[in-house]
């Protein structure tokens, strides 16, 4: 498999602190990754380095061969989409006005979105299951329905690689499962590369064919499921007792 | 999500709500209403021209129609060599103000921004008093030295704002509006030093404070017209990144958007619109908070909208407030766009549907 996604000895360091450590690591295109790991352990710092945000200390990214540093932000947005925080919006904007944002890297510099867009658009509405929400300000919806907003501005981005930190954290049960299977659908049918980060190690392990376990800024384990979360390493990585999350090995 | 493959085997969803059909409708109201206050703003005064008349004069200099001539020379004079350049003016400094406080707020992501909020007002006005002041009288470009050093104290004061607030650490929004509260804070100390030390002056720093058109000519508007224009077009080009910045700094980035880039080149186009408009007209405020707030309540928050259209409207709201100013007798106009707007600000706040945070 050509790697699509490269990180090679990444280290990347905050005010002298390193966050990432010697990080290297191979994600083949249409391959889908869980990353998890214990708070701090350079998951999200990782996922930035990744969206071409943060200037490694040392080694280096490479999408499709080239560093990225060496894209412009454009090329970077065509290529991998991410789901931000939940922002504060300053002005009043529709569920659809957000959504639409997600165009922005293909639009038309001066007449902006065209048709092809706006059905791009539409469609991400509908799959991610949004449509009832259109017409409403994105700052009345609940948190959970922002985050859906916001996954379907990355959907409409349409890049190869989808980066999500934390999709599900203020989404119900049903709508984290949703979400899954979209995820897996958008990486079944567009070979969309997936790359998450994800707190809930049974969702990880239900859905994610592949884990990379981070601990402390470095690559701990990385394989499948049942490989990566070992009862031991459960117990050690994340200190809890590993028949909690036994559910996901079983 | 889960019809997602029976919404994949039908036909694409329409998509109607995208494809609004109100700007256009809205940017053609915007230009009759332009057009009707124009042709107001060159007929009424003090002395009134008929509107007939003023239509010939128009039709007759401005599109070189043989038209008969009913109008006097003194009629010609008022509507040819006063109102119009006025009129001009008025609309280029309300297009350039309306420009400047959509890429503020935008940029800052404040709804509270306006295109002084950086520093240019004080920077502007304390370079006007020290104009007043030096015993220097001088003429560039058909201004005075007031002028000249409002022009570039507006400029000095963003660009000092600008420097400072790179050095701090931390959110750099945050950072360059507390940084331009505080040279802003500092700014007018001196100009209050100056005012108290300015004498016989201090009639001519309250009226460039107040702002008005009484000094406008043909040859002042050919050289803060174009500067306004093209920053404004050029602002227009990137509507983009204001619209990228919409969602935050970071979603910004992942959006495409050069953010430190961007940043700094729409700061530089706003700031040089508002200094020049500025410099021809004091400081007029209100138009450049009000007219985008008043388009997004209608439009929504795309750049690609909101900035055309507070152009047309910030243009309308200031050759009418112009005229109201004349009207009453030459008061300040900027008397005038906060005794008008303010209270139309607020019941349009009042009915929208969902209020602003901050």
């Amino acid at each position: 498999m050509t790697a699509h996604l490269r990180l090679d000895h990444l280290t990347i360091a905050y005010r002298g602190r390193p966050a990432v450590r010697d990080v290297s690591l191979e994600i083949g295109a249409g391959e889908r990754v869980a990353l998890v790991g214990p708070n701090g352990a350079g998951k999200s710092t990782l996922l930035r380095a990744v969206a071409g945000l943060v200037e490694p200390a040392a080694g280096s990214v490479e999408l499709d061969g080239t560093p990225i540093g060496s894209l412009g932000r454009l090329a970077v947005a065509r290529r991998v989409g991410v789901v931000p925080q939940l922002p504060v919006l300053p002005f009043a904007t529709t569920v659809e006005q957000v959504v639409a944002l997600g165009r922005l890297p293909h639009e038309h510099p001066i007449r902006g979105l065209r048709p092809v867009d706006r059905s791009i658009i539409a469609e991400a509405i509908e799959r991610v299951g949004v449509g009832h929400l259109l017409g409403r300000d994105a700052r009345e919806l609940s948190l959970g329905e922002r985050q859906l907003v916001l996954l379907a501005m990355a959907v409409a981005q349409a890049a190869p690689i989808l980066i999500l930190d934390e999709p599900t954290v203020h989404l119900d049960l049903r709508h984290q499962v949703e979400v899954m299977d979209l995820l897996a659908d958008l990486n079944a049918r567009e070979g969309t590369t997936i790359l998450a980060v994800l707190h809930d190690l049974r969702l990880a392990a239900h859905f994610f064919p592949r884990l990379v376990l981070l601990d402390g800024g470095s690559v701990v384990a990385d394989g499948a499921p049942t490989e990566v979360l070992s009862p031991d390493r459960i117990r050690d990585v994340f200190g809890v007792d590993p028949e909690l999350v036994a559910l996901a090995t079983a | 999500m889960a019809h997602a493959s029976a919404l994949r085997a039908g036909a694409r969803p329409r998509a109607a709500y995208l494809r609004s059909r109100r700007p256009i409708a809205l940017a053609a109201a915007g230009i009759v209403a332009l057009v009707l206050v124009f042709v107001a703003g060159v007929a009424a005064g003090t002395v009134a021209v008929p509107i007939g008349e003023t239509a010939g004069i128009l039709a007759h200099r401005l599109l070189g129609l043989q038209v008969p001539v009913t109008w006097t020379p003194a009629q010609e004079t008022i509507v040819w060599d006063l109102r119009l350049p006025r009129v001009l003016t008025a609309m280029t400094v309300g297009v350039g103000l309306a420009v400047a406080g959509v890429t503020f707020q935008g940029l800052l992501r404040n709804p509270l921004a306006d295109p002084y909020v950086l520093g240019t007002a004080s920077g502007a006005a304390l370079g006007a008093a020290i104009a007043v002041i030096l015993p220097v009288r001088t003429v560039i470009l058909h201004f005075g030295l007031l002028n000249v050093l409002a022009f570039v104290g507006a400029l000095a004061a963003v660009t000092l704002v600008y420097r400072l607030a790179r050095m701090g650490a931390g959110g750099q929004t945050t950072s360059l509006l507390l940084t331009g509260y505080a040279v802003g804070s500092l700014l007018a100390a001196g100009l209050a030093m100056a005012m108290y030390l300015s004498g016989a002056g201090l009639r001519q720093i309250f009226t460039f404070l107040l702002g008005g058109f009484e000094a406008s000519s043909w040859e002042r508007l050919a050289a803060a017209a174009p500067l306004i224009a093209i920053t404004s077009i050029l602002i227009g080009l990137r509507a983009r990144s204001l619209n990228g910045l919409l969602l935050g700094e970071e979603a910004a980035a992942h959006l495409g958007v050069d953010v430190r880039r961007e940043r700094a080149i729409l700061l530089a186009l706003a700031s040089l619109a508002t200094a020049a408009a500025v410099a021809v007209s004091g400081l007029v405020g209100f138009v450049g908070l009000v007219a985008p707030h008043v388009v997004r309540l209608v439009v929504g928050p795309s750049a690609r909208l909101v900035l055309p259209l507070s152009a047309l409207l910030g243009a309308s709201l200031m050759v009418g407030a112009d005229l109201v100013a004349r009207l009453v007798g030459e008061i300040p106009v900027g008397v005038v766009t906060a005794l008008v707007g303010a209270p139309f600000f607020l019941v349009l706040l009042r009915r929208s549907r969902s209020g602003y945070e901050l």
